[in-house]
């Protein structure tokens, strides 16, 4: 991991240097352990508190929209997926990215962990393999791929897809896995059945809309949430209220979504949303053979059409 | 929505021209069918006492 950040600090602190960026977009220590936050370095002595481990899962791709300064950016495989997405949707100039790409080997699950240990954890540190977690009374080493967010433990494009310069070696790349097991689950309930397994997914949403605000594809200067006229959907906490929120939003990322896991993430109740979108992301790579954002030059299945295009829902 | 838990055949596309008039009838005798006998829709539906 050190390597990782003295390589990130070395290339941060080149680039502002020589005035080919304005501004360094990275990850710092948060204020509790597990929770990396985002960081802005616009002066080589800011440079310093850049960090890489296994707590980036934030989506750094959520702050380059719209941007007009020269910025360069700490990516690994789903933030440069994410980065391609917003170049493609014009939300940022490729000549204006300077991407320092960072091959990752999964984030940890911080929901997953708190939920082991009954006291406060008070420090995460990480080897290799190993997260060692240690509260107040007490100390215990975790295997690290036990602990994987539920997206890391299923991703095939841990490596940066678009990347000016490269933080570390290439890593191996996860193959053989079932990357669609939690939707066929899903899939092969009766309707009845699939209708009460999402009642009871979203029982405990606040509607913080956390994980909307973590969303680099959520970038609307007025979400259709927060628009009041029309009023879309209702602001209340009905269950069907609720219901239309997450399922309109998982829309509005079909075929954009990278699975990148910030939305769960960023959800302070650990709904597992992500069972919408990786539905949605499903359908893509069968019925289109999409995968967002690992190609500056295709256009994607939204915006597109080909004769080939199913159409066998239309009667 | 079928995925969510939305009966399938509640759910229908169809492609009419204007000039397809009795293939619009079909359209709705047949969906009007599947419909009704699915019987009435449960999910979706805002119980009033619980949004006051």
């Amino acid at each position: 991991m050190q390597t990782y950040i003295d390589k990130i600090k070395e290339i941060a602190a080149r680039i502002l240097k020589d005035c080919k960026v304005d501004m360094v977009i990275g990850f710092r220590n948060g204020t509790v352990p597990m929770m990396c936050e985002p960081h802005f370095a616009k002066s080589a002595d800011e440079v310093d508190r850049l960090v890489w481990d296994s707590n980036c899962g934030i989506n750094l791709a959520n702050y380059l929209t719209d941007r007009k300064e020269k910025i360069g950016i700490v990516a690994k495989g789903c933030d440069s997926r994410n980065i391609v997405t917003h170049i493609i949707e014009n939300k940022i100039k490729r000549e204006q990215l300077y991407i320092i790409g960072v091959p990752c080997k999964g984030m940890i699950d911080k929901h997953r962990i708190k939920a082991m240990f009954d006291g406060e954890i008070l420090k995460v540190s990480e080897d290799e393999n190993n997260i060692i977690v240690t509260g107040a009374d007490f100390e215990k080493v975790l295997n690290k791929r036990d602990v994987l967010q539920k997206n890391c433990a299923v991703c095939i494009h841990r490596n940066p897809v678009v990347y000016d310069e490269l933080a570390a070696e290439l890593v191996e790349e996860q193959s053989g896995i079932d990357r669609y097991a939690d939707v066929e689950k899903i899939e092969a309930l009766p309707s009845k059945e699939r209708w009460a397994y999402f009642d009871e997914l979203l029982s405990e949403c606040i509607r913080c809309y956390a994980c909307r605000n973590a969303c680099p594809l959520c970038y609307c200067p007025t979400c259709f949430v927060d628009e009041s006229r029309p009023q879309w959907v209702g602001k209340s906490q009905d269950p069907t209220d609720v219901r239309t929120f997450h399922f309109l939003r998982a829309y509005h990322c079909a075929g954009r979504c990278t699975d990148c896991g910030a939305c769960e993430r960023a959800c302070p109740v650990g709904i597992n949303m992500r069972v919408f979108t990786k539905k949605l992301e499903k359908d893509c790579k069968t019925l289109f053979d999409w995968e967002a954002g690992l190609s500056l030059d295709d256009r994607p299945p939204l915006d597109t059409y080909r004769p080939t295009d199913p159409d066998d829902f239309i009667k | 929505m079928e995925h969510m838990g939305i009966e399938r055949d509640r759910l229908q596309f169809s492609w009419v021209s204007s000039a397809e008039s009795t293939k619009f009838v079909e359209v709705v005798k047949t969906v009007t069918e599947a419909v009704k006998s699915l019987g009435p829709n449960t999910a979706f539906k805002k119980h009033l006492p619980k949004v006051a």
